[in-house]
Order: structure tokens, then sequence, then C-alpha cells
């Protein structure tokens, strides 16, 4: 199948999209369906994985291959496929619950290991297929059908996590901004190495409105600063405000305090300790990052697979009988009693 | 067999000949003890001795010295016969120090050869073991087995005095002083250990040295002394032609997994977790990435598994080992691999249970487990490793049933087969027939079209062009492979399912009885208990009784002609290392009243226990309740 031909029609599987109307995941669908055409690899080379959760129905509406595995445990699934045939595009599709609850432990390894695939978390800080109960990133004090006293944990920050854990490209978007989501979900794509995009996305009916306080068009320019690699921190209507991060302090400055303005921070992707900040910013006393905040080339597990074999063969011939011979051996004759 | 008690056996004129033996190792755990053990089981195997090993060893890695959940034992039996157990009692115990004594001295024969290194009978090791008085100085021991002290560390240290290692060092080469005394006692000789010493030690040529001197020193020690007995000689047994070489359970697996992955054409993914005692299996194959073999060492028994199903997915040849802990942890994924139908190959080295329960000991309680400790309708099959010598064999027939089937297989082992060693008759490879593995390579595609024979699902990879589709854990529609919430849909797909495992059974050769083909009782076991079932079997044949054995590789399916065969007895008996899980399997398929024989001691049976148990069956000494 000729790649330059595909439209995003050719990666839509027929079968009928049964989220909620509404559902935030419905645009990271037509994001993803959108970009693959120009990616340039045949369809048949994108394979989607997805644990359990309302996200990871996914797949079944790609035309590509997909394999909708167990709870949390796609990382784990989707690291011996990408191991076994590492031609394959691999994308994780994973929630706040699946990746950061039950599947924890996963995540954590997925990022030391940096294997190379695209984990897409939509993180709607709630669970939507058991109807609604709290979540890893729900805030603390949520009421739910759980917690009809309030959650006593405190959320997890993903970007965090994944940054603790080494991993090598971090970035989050929103579900309703497509050309955001459609630039980070590229970069994420052309990264080699385990990408982690961390999703916002709105479920309308258990959690409804859970990132509008940045996600409405109105505020957007406002509360989000988009981290643009080697340009300076600014954000706003007018993007008449900054960030200058002052040793591990970070305040918000006006461009009316020309002192104060040019010393606005350039921001450095490469920089794991800006990374770690932003990382850490939240509205109101700061503008929510959007964007990448990481990105670091380190070898990939899968390919440092294959280099250990290949000089183990270089090494040593592949003889199994010799194998099987080797060590202290006897011969009995048929003569012999 | 019963050593003599002679005196002057100091030459090689008063060999006289024996049987069989059974010879233990005991003492602490850093005294080297499972070295010394191999190497006198290589030594006798080189002789062309059967033999069978039993290593035990704390789950400690190192417990107190000197103290009883330190003590560490190498058992071997060897024999001009054929061996099938690693022995009931000991012929020849050797003690490194008071801990070992104790531990170990009730499974002595009597008149049995004692050898202790009483040097270590010093006043803090009694003490420690509750020793009050020093037992090698009491008449006791000696009017009820040969008993024969020899200081250890005194021979060894004067032995080395040459070398310039440390008093520790010398210390740790006493082991071989006394391999040296027992291959003089045994006949054997040291050479291919000297070899073996200097492959081992080949950037540390002193120690090489040093235990060299000591092998030799308790040779010479044990052919000047007039210590011994007597020397005896144990004659070749008689095996068919070919090239042999002594196996554990573990690398046989591990063996076997290579093969299979070179009959079958597809590269080797084989992902674990740390786990005793399957680990061994995981370090092997980690050795040989030459064979283009991939291993994964997971963070979790869950990922471990889940890895390999995605290696399956994506064409491997996938395989994930661990012990129960670590299958209990796997299961949720196993099911995904059920429902998906894909090949995936679990191996179980089954160890004592529940929970934790005891690491290093032998055990077959996992078998309900693997069958039905799954959610929902989640058929699998089941192979057992019969012995260190069959565990190849098991290993690739299990490969083999779940790249035709496209189905999870287990292939059961246990703590006992994995660490236990068993001269092995080489395979000829190119003699090995290779696997078909079906691939379909373009479309129009229909992931759950079946095969009209196997029932196998038809299996295209990820990368193929037109063959795009999605699998996953919700039921699928048959054929196509959508989910479907249909009634109708989700019982066929069911039945599918385990018709599928049923069908396996189409494959399997006659069941073979050995003894009687029909009679008064048939012995029926799987896993280890083939050994001792085999030889108390084969004691009670040769004392007249009209009994039959069938050793069951496959637990899942069953032989479909084993209901016929059970019904030609009048009673079934069933041996197992658990408290009666084929036995209940047996009884829930055949409707037969299967007697059920059960042992959890984290040991092997006696054969001695199953010869007796037998014989009271026969004579009908059980009441209804099967309790004598």
């Amino acid at each position: 199948m000729s790649s330059t031909a595909l439209t995003k029609k050719d990666f839509e599987s027929g079968q009928e999209v049964r989220w909620c109307p509404g559902c935030g995941d419905y645009s990271i669908l037509a994001a993803v369906q959108r970009l693959l055409p120009q990616l340039g690899l045949p369809r048949e080379k994108h394979v989607f994985i997805s644990g359990i959760g309302c996200s990871s129905r996914f797949p079944y509406y790609m035309n590509t291959y997909g394999f909708h595995t167990i709870h949390g445990r796609a990382p784990a699934v989707a690291t011996g496929v990408k191991i076994a045939n590492p031609e394959l595009a691999v994308w994780v599709i994973t929630g706040d619950g699946d990746a950061l609850s039950i599947g924890g432990n996963h995540f954590l390894h997925l990022f030391r290991r940096n294997v190379d695939l695209t984990v897409l978390l939509f993180n709607n800080r709630i669970y939507g297929l058991t109807k609604g109960q709290y979540s890893p990133t729900s805030e603390k004090g949520k009421i739910t059908k759980s917690t009809p006293f309030g959650s006593l944990d405190e959320p997890v920050n993903p970007l965090a996590l994944a940054l603790g854990a080494k991993a090598t490209f971090v970035a989050r978007a929103l579900d309703v901004d497509a050309k955001g989501l459609s630039a980070v979900l590229k970069a994420a794509y052309e990264h080699k190495g385990a990408s982690l995009v961390e999703i916002y996305q709105n479920c309308n009916v258990f959690n409804d409105g859970a990132h509008s306080y940045m996600s409405e068009r109105a505020v957007r320019q406002e509360r989000q600063i988009l981290l643009r690699d080697g340009e300076k921190l600014v954000f706003g209507d007018n993007q008449d405000r900054g960030l200058v991060i002052d040793g591990t302090k970070v305040r918000v400055v006006s461009s009316s305090d020309s002192k104060e303005w040019d010393k606005v921070s350039v921001y450095d992707k490469s920089d794991l300790t800006q990374a770690w900040i932003m990382a850490h910013l939240n509205y109101p006393q700061y503008p929510v990052p959007m964007g990448v905040f990481y990105q670091e080339e380190r070898e990939v597990y899968n390919q440092q697979v294959y280099d250990q074999i290949e000089t183990a063969r270089a090494g040593e011939q592949a003889d199994l009988q010799q194998l099987l011979s080797s060590g202290e051996t006897w011969e009995v004759t048929a003569g012999q009693l | 067999m019963t050593l003599s008690n002679g005196t002057g056996g100091n030459t090689q004129e008063c060999l006289s000949e024996i049987e069989s033996l059974v010879i233990r190792f005991a003492g602490d755990s850093g005294d080297g003890i499972q070295v010394t053990g191999s190497r006198f089981t290589q030594e006798s195997a080189l002789r062309g001795n059967d033999l069978s090993t039993y290593p035990s060893f704390p789950a400690e890695i190192r417990a107190p010295a000197g103290s009883l959940p330190g003590v560490s034992s190498f058992q071997v039996q060897i024999g001009s016969r054929r061996v099938f157990t690693a022995g009931d009692e000991v012929d020849v115990l050797v003690c490194m120090n008071p801990a070992a004594l104790k531990a170990n001295l009730q499974d002595l024969k009597e008149n049995g050869v004692l050898i202790c290194n009483s040097d270590a009978f010093n006043k803090k090791n009694l003490t420690r073991v509750g020793y009050e008085i020093n037992p090698l100085e009491e008449q006791e021991l000696g009017l009820k087995y040969t008993l024969i002290t020899v200081p250890l560390n005194t021979l060894t240290a004067e032995a080395l005095k040459e070398t310039s290692l440390s008093k520790r060092e010398v210390d740790r080469s006493k082991n071989f002083f006394a391999l040296g005394i027992i291959c003089w006692l045994f006949g054997r000789s040291i050479e291919d250990t000297i070899e073996w010493l200097n492959r081992k030690f080949a950037s540390r040529a002193e120690i090489a040295e040093a235990n060299r001197l000591a092998v030799e020193g308790g040779m010479a020690f044990a052919q000047a002394s007039e210590l011994f007995p007597a020397s005896y000689q144990i004659k070749p047994a008689h095996f068919e032609p070919g090239i042999y070489r002594n196996i554990t359970g573990n690398l046989g697996i591990a063996y076997g997994l290579l093969a299979a992955s070179q009959l079958s054409g597809l590269g080797l993914f084989y992902s674990g977790y740390p786990i005793t005692p399957a680990s061994d299996i995981l370090h092997e194959m980690s050795r040989h990435k030459n064979f283009g073999v991939i291993t994964f060492q997971a963070e979790d028994e869950i990922a471990a598994c889940c890895a390999a199903i995605g290696a399956s997915y994506a064409g491997k040849l996938a395989v994930t080992v661990s012990s129960g802990p670590g299958i209990a942890l796997k299961q949720e994924a196993i099911g995904l691999a059920v429902c998906a139908e894909l090949p995936l190959v679990i191996i179980d080295v089954q160890r004592a249970g529940p929970s934790t329960g005891m690491p290093t000991k032998t055990e077959q309680a996992d078998l309900l487990e693997v069958l039905f400790g799954r959610n929902g309708e989640s058929p699998v099959a089941v192979v057992a490793v019969a012995s260190p010598d069959d565990a190849f064999d098991a290993t690739v027939d299990a490969c083999r049933i779940s790249l035709k089937h496209m189905v999870p297989v287990f292939l059961l082992s246990d703590a006992a087969i994995g660490n236990s060693s068993h001269p092995w008759k080489l395979p000829e490879l190119d003699k090995l027939e290779p696997f078909t593995v079906k691939r379909v390579t373009e479309g129009p595609y229909q992931p759950y079209a079946r095969d009209p024979e196997s029932l196998a699902r038809a299996w295209a990879l990820p990368g193929t062009p037109a063959c795009e589709h999605r699998l996953g854990g919700l039921e699928k529609q048959d054929v196509y492979g959508h989910i479907s919430y249909d009634p109708e849909n989700h019982q066929r797909m069911t039945e599918l399912r385990a018709e599928k495992v049923r069908r396996i059974a189409k494959d399997f050769k006659p069941t073979r009885v050995t003894g009687e083909e029909s009679g008064e009782l048939l012995v029926i076991s799987w896993g280890s208990t083939y050994g001792p079932v085999t030889a108390a079997v084969r004691e009670c044949l040769a004392a007249g009784n009209m009994i039959g054995h069938i050793h069951l590789r496959y637990l899942n399916p069953l032989p479909e002609d084993l209901t016929a065969i059970m019904k030609r007895f009048k009673k079934v008996l069933v041996p197992e290392m658990n408290t009666g899980q084929l036995a209940m399997l047996l009884r829930a398929k055949t409707l037969i009243d299967v007697k059920s024989y059960c042992k959890v001691q984290g040991q092997p049976f006696k054969v001695s226990e199953l010869v007796r148990r037998i014989v009271d069956e026969l004579r009908g000494n059980f009441n209804a309740e099967g309790i004598a």
C-alpha cells in the first residue's frame, strides 16, 4: 500500500464509535487519524495497544493493527511487541486509572527502559468506564460514588512521575486544542524513545469541566503557557506576561516592568530541572504549561537488545548440537554393558 | 547396598563390587557441598553409571555458619542398574560439621558409612546445635554406623602448606579433600575434576591449584590410611547407545526452548522475573543471545507475561517462566492469551506453597491453579515434565502444541526436577520433526477463521498488509473478531475454545502401560513422581504383583484412551505431592473411584513408601475412606 495516498479515512476502522456523545476522546481520535497519513508509514506498520478504560477502546476505531489488552498492562504488552518487531510504530493508549493506578509499575519501567514507542495518556481525572469513582489524578477531597465524604489521596503528577522514571520525552496537550495536540503528537511520534503525551481530556458525564479552568477558549491564552524550545516563556492574550525561573523559584512578570521583562527565561527542553519545575506549575498561581516539557536523546531499549544479539553472534556461532554436547559427555557404544 | 565393615581395604585388590550406592554430602551452605556433590556425580556419570541426584539447600543465602538452618546437602544414587531416584536411605553420609550430622543422621542406614570432619566438632559448633557431648566421642555412633573421623581442616592445610593462600582460603578447599577421599573409596578417578578445576578457575590459577592439591591429598590420604573399610566398584549401567551428558531439569528446559525455536523457525522471546526455583532457566537463556534469543527480565511477573503475549502477537515463540506465586500473578494475562487465541508457553517450576511456602522445596500442587486459576471458562493445555532427562522433550512438545493450536500451554516442572540431574541421551537435532507454523500473509483476513482440524485461528502478524485487525480480551465474534455480546456467539466461542484444547489429544500416541495391561491395580503418576513410582512399580512387579503403571505427560487434555485403560483395573492409585489434585480431576472426568496417596513434605516420595502403599492397596488394607 502506498503511504502517500493515505487519508484520514483510511485510518477509520468502520466500527461504530461508542464513546458518550461529547466525550473528549472523539477529538483525540480525529487528531490521530488526521496525523497518521502525514507520517509516511504504511497503515499495517502502526499498532495501537491499550489497557482497560474508556480510552482503551481506541484501537477498535483505528484501521491499523490493534490490541485491547488488560487493565494497566498495555506498556508491558507494547514492550513485547516493540522488542519482537522494532519496525512497527507502537502506540500505547491509556488513561489516568489504567496508567497511574493499576499499571503504575509498568508506566515507570517503560520510561526507564526507553522503549521506542509513544504513550497517549488520556487524563480525565476520573474512572469513567466504571461510572465515576475518583482516580489517581483526581484532586484531593473529590466527592464521588466511592468517596461520598471526599477522597483522601493526593493526586499523582504524571509528568513528574515520568521525568523521575527517566523518560526521554514528556509533553502535555489538550483534547480540544486540535492544533496543539497534533503538533505534540507528531513530535512524540518522531522522538526516538519512550514518549509520554498527557492529554487533558474531558469526561462530560462523570467529571465534566475538570480542565475547563484552563481549557475554555476564553481563558486559554491567560491560563496556559506553551513551552517553545529556545524561546522566551511568555503567555497571555497579548503575550505580555512571562515566567522568570530564578534558581528553583518561578515568578510571573509583566511586560510593563521592563527590568523584570528582560529576565524572562528562555525555555530549554533539554534542561531536566526546567522541565521538573514546569511539571509542577499549576493554575491559579501560574499558567498551566503545555507542549513539550522535556526531550533527550538516549539509546533505545529495543535497539540495544538487538545490538547485544549481534555482538553475541559475531563472537560465537550458534550451533545447538554443539551446545548440547558441551561440557562433559560420554559415549555408550552398542557392545558396552 | 550394604558396605562391608571389613578392614584393611586400602589397596585396589580389595575392590568389592556393588550394584548401587546412595551418598549424601552435607555441610554449611558455604562449604561447597553442591560443588562436591556435582563433581562426584560427574565422575560417576563419565564412568557410565546411571544416577539421580537430589540437591537440598536452604532458602537463606548464607545462614549463620554452623547453624541448622544453614545446612545444605547433596544426595546422589549411582548404580550399575537403572536408577530412578536419588535413593530412600543413605549408604554413605559425609558431614562437614555437627549441624550437618544432626540434620542428616536420621537418613543414614544402619551400618552405613559416616564420615565426619572432626576439626569442625568443636565446642562452639556443638553447642550451637545442642550437642552437650561430642557425638564423635560417644560409643553409640560407632556401634550403629561405620564411623570414620577425618580432621579435614588439618589435613587440607597440610596438603596445601606449599601454597601462599590464607588460612581462610585453605579451609575453603576442604570439600575437595573430602571429594578425594570419596573418589578413592568408590573407585572414581579425579582427572576430569582436575580438568574441570582448570577450566572453572582459569583466571585464578592459585585456586585451581589449591583445589587440585586438596583433591589429590584426599585421595592419597584415603589410600594410605587404614581408616576405610574397603574400596568399592560400581560398574557402568546399561544404556542405549549414544552420546550422553548429565543434565538438570532446568537446563533441559532451556535447551528444549532453543530447539523449539529452531524447529519452528521463530525467534525466541523469553521473559521472566527472578523467582526460586525457576531463575536458573532465565540465567541459562540469557547466555545464548547468539541463538537470537531475546531475554527480558521484566519489572514483575505480570509484565513478564504481558511482554511475552506482545512478543507472541508480533510473531515470536514467546515463553514466560515462574513458580507458583508468580503464576498466580500472571493468570489474568494468560486469560487474555486464551481469549486472543495466541500461542504462549508458560513454565511453572513448582515449589511448596501456599503463599511463599518453602521456596527451595518441591511440590506439585499447582495443577489445579494452572487449570482453573483464571476467571471465566479459560481452557489451556498442560504438559508435565517427568524427570530431568525428559525436560527437553516435554518442552519441545509444549511449544509444538502451543504453536499448532494457537493456545497457551503450561509446562509444569518442579523444584526436584529443576535442580536434580540425570544422564541424558543427546538428541540428534536434525532428526526432530520441524513445526509447521501457519501464517496468513495476505488479505482478505478474518482473525477468527479456523483450521477445520486443529481449530487454530488464522494468524496474521502486525506488519502484514491488508490484514489489519483488532484483538483483545473482550468476547469476539466468531470468524470476524469484532466485539460481540451476542448470547449465542459467546456460547459458541466458549465451546470452540474448549474443543480446540480437547483436539490436542488427537495427536497423542496411545498411552503406554508398563507392567500388566490389566489386573488388580493401576498406578497413575505425573510430573516428578515418575522416578519413585517407576522404581516402586518395578519392585512390585518383580515380586509378582499384577499391577500396571501409567505416567501422564498430558494433564490437559487427558489422553482419550485413559478411561478405558483405567477400567481394566480393579483399583486405581494416584500418588501425588499435593492433596489429591490429579485424583480429583480423574474422579470428576472418569467417575472412577480413584485412590489418592498424598505427600506434602517438600521432598519426593521414597520408593519404600510407595511400595508399602501399593502392597497395602493390593491386600485391601484400607477401609472405604482409604485410611489404613
